[in-house]
């Protein structure tokens, strides 16, 4: 068997078993961090695989969290919900995505920095929708019948379950000719216009399918803390996100586990340092990003390139001693 | 499903006809009225010393930027306004000049995702297997390219002359009526510049399908243009000079003092 399937098969076991051996907050900390798993494989094929610099996942983060907690007061069902927020993050997405279309780099972060600044605004002011800064409370987790999903343990399963069916369903779209095409598209988008790809399609596409995973991840999180205000989805949450994304690995398939991890997970571990934790976190993200410019799940790779590096000297010192021993 | 662009074909007409082609910057003609035809079939050189207006014209017949007059047509359409896509869409390849590979892709990818796009719809792609049917016909060139042992390599990790191969087989992937060919021999070894002009004349006639693709090129390299070309066109101060065979354009006085110098 190949070292990734153990590595995958240990670590289906440790999502199934650790949450046994956790207190409450341990399992709410657990959940919250499979969210951002989901939020930041959405925004791994927008900036990982198709190469389009977002700056503003969290405006969609906050759509997909904020429909659904006025889907839920208006009294339409989670189940509903749901799809809703997915629904309506994907059609946002593929309007934010024009802008793309047009610019690129630093300036289309920019425009979608922008984007998010709006969203955040209309989420503080327009009380009437969202409830403004006293945002929107008692929302309340699904159920299933003769299933409650109310504890942290259940809901816990049931975010464990959405995130791997998403991550399948991502994985087999990344595996079709639509994952070479926004690949294709990141690398070299002239080219690949040239060669018949429709840059212009797979451009809206990868933001508007990156957003509704965003939108995903927000009704998600909208019934896990049960209480939303505008403050998780500003502008340095997207760069949070972004973070998450590029410290796993853009382009890497885990990158996200690991990256929303480093995010989420690594703060909390930190705690140990007191009021020095934010200043120990910010020094790790800078000691990765010296070394990893390419995240974490470039290590296999260096580690590969270093190996036939190696192996090219060797057959070179061979062929030159070779060379000298001729007469 | 392929695009039927192989059968819709008029064996009559020319593949491709420009018509008074003509493209200013400011002050300056880039291409002043340029009309040529290229025969299906055929491999029809563009030479010309820099600033002739070449790159100017490759431009316009690729869709990347609008000439201010003159027709392209494709197959009898007029292409004049069609972008990159629509050209690709239509059976035109290209290849550029600098290396165009998609670098964090294997080679074999490279191959694939250049065709790929030519098969079915879109939606449908969604659902299709990763390599769209594509395996084989990669494989096959990846042979004839001579690029086994690197197939499954990153294209960004190979030498400079390796990616130049993958750049030119990507470009006939999806067996395009026309290509067409930004200098194939800038920045390669002579060895290797004999390899392209071997493969180039295969590609042209492929005797086991007996299609044939017809081949635009711009090149310096005048042995290999000599050698490889049917026609060729000699461009000076962005007009054309003159249109021959490669031994009218040797024996032509005026392009010997305009151009080839001696």
């Amino acid at each position: 068997m190949k070292r990734s399937t153990w590595l995958l098969g240990l670590l289906a076991v440790a999502l199934l078993v650790a949450p046994q051996f956790l207190k409450n907050y341990g399992i709410y900390l657990l959940t919250y961090w499979l969210v951002f798993v989901i939020a930041t494989m959405g925004l791994n094929l927008t900036v990982g695989y198709a190469g389009q610099k977002s700056l503003g996942h969290a405006a969609f983060f906050g759509i997909g969290a904020y429909t659904l907690a006025i889907l839920m007061k208006a009294g339409v069902n989670f189940w509903l919900g749901l799809p809703a927020a997915a629904a309506i993050c994907f059609f946002v997405g593929i309007i934010l995505g024009f802008p793309a279309l047009r610019v690129q780099t630093i300036y289309l972060a920019f425009a979608t920095l922008g984007f998010n600044t709006a969203v955040w605004l209309v989420m503080r002011n327009e009380e009437w929708l969202t409830g403004g800064t006293f945002g929107i409370n008692n929302i309340a987790r699904p159920g299933l019948p003769g299933l409650s999903l109310d504890g942290n343990l259940a809901y816990y399963y049931f975010v464990l379950v959405v995130t791997v069916i998403l991550a399948l369903l991502l994985g087999a779209l990344l595996r079709s000719p639509w994952g070479k095409a926004f690949r294709a598209l990141r690398d070299n988008p002239i080219r690949a216009e040239s060669l018949g790809v429709d840059i212009r399609s797979y451009t809206l596409l990868s933001f508007a399918i990156g957003a509704a995973y965003a939108g995903v991840a927000g009704a998600l999180f909208a019934s896990l803390v049960q209480f939303i205000e505008p403050g998780p989805f500003t502008v340095a949450s997207s760069i949070m996100m972004y973070l998450m994304v590029v410290v796993g690995g853009p382009g890497h398939f885990f990158g996200p586990v690991l990256g929303a991890a480093v995010g989420v997970l690594l703060p909390e571990w930190l705690r140990f340092a007191q009021a020095w934790y934010l200043f120990v976190f910010g020094t790790a993200v800078v000691l990765l990003m010296i070394w990893l410019p390419d995240g974490l799940l470039s290590i296999p790779d260096r580690i590969r390139a270093r190996k036939q590096s190696r192996l090219a000297s060797q057959a070179r010192a061979r062929a030159a001693q070779a060379a000298r021993a001729q007469p | 499903m392929t695009h039927a662009r192989h059968q819709t074909r008029p064996l009559d007409k020319p593949l491709l006809k420009v018509s008074g082609l003509k493209k200013a910057y400011g002050a300056i003609q880039a291409v002043g009225g340029v009309s040529f035809e290229v025969q299906p079939g055929e491999i029809f050189g563009v030479i010309g010393p820099n600033g002739s207006g070449k790159t100017t014209l490759f431009n316009s017949m690729l869709g990347q930027i609008t000439p201010d007059a003159g027709t392209i047509e494709l197959n009898g359409e007029d292409v004049t306004k069609l972008g990159p896509l629509e050209l690709s869409r239509r059976g035109v390849g290209r290849t550029f000049q600098t290396l165009q590979v998609f670098g964090k892709m294997s080679v074999r990818d490279n191959l694939i995702v250049a065709a790929q796009e030519h098969q079915g719809s879109m939606f449908g792609r969604m659902f299709a297997p990763g390599d769209s049917g594509l395996g084989d016909k990669a494989d096959a060139l990846i042979d004839q390219f001579r690029i086994r042992h690197v197939a499954q390599q990153k294209a960004g990790e190979l030498s400079y002359g390796q990616q130049k191969l993958v750049d030119i087989a990507m470009a006939f992937m999806s067996e395009p009526d026309l290509v067409l060919l930004d200098e194939p021999c800038a920045g390669v070894n002579p060895s290797l510049v004999g390899s392209i002009s071997r493969l180039l004349k295969e590609l042209n006639h492929n005797p086991a399908t007996g299609s044939r693709s017809s081949f635009v090129v711009i090149e310096h390299n005048m042995d290999f243009v000599m050698d490889l070309c049917h026609r060729i066109m000699v461009m000076v101060e962005g007009k054309v000079l003159a249109i021959g065979t490669p031994a009218e354009i040797r024996a032509n006085k005026q392009v010997l003092e305009a151009y080839l110098g001696d």
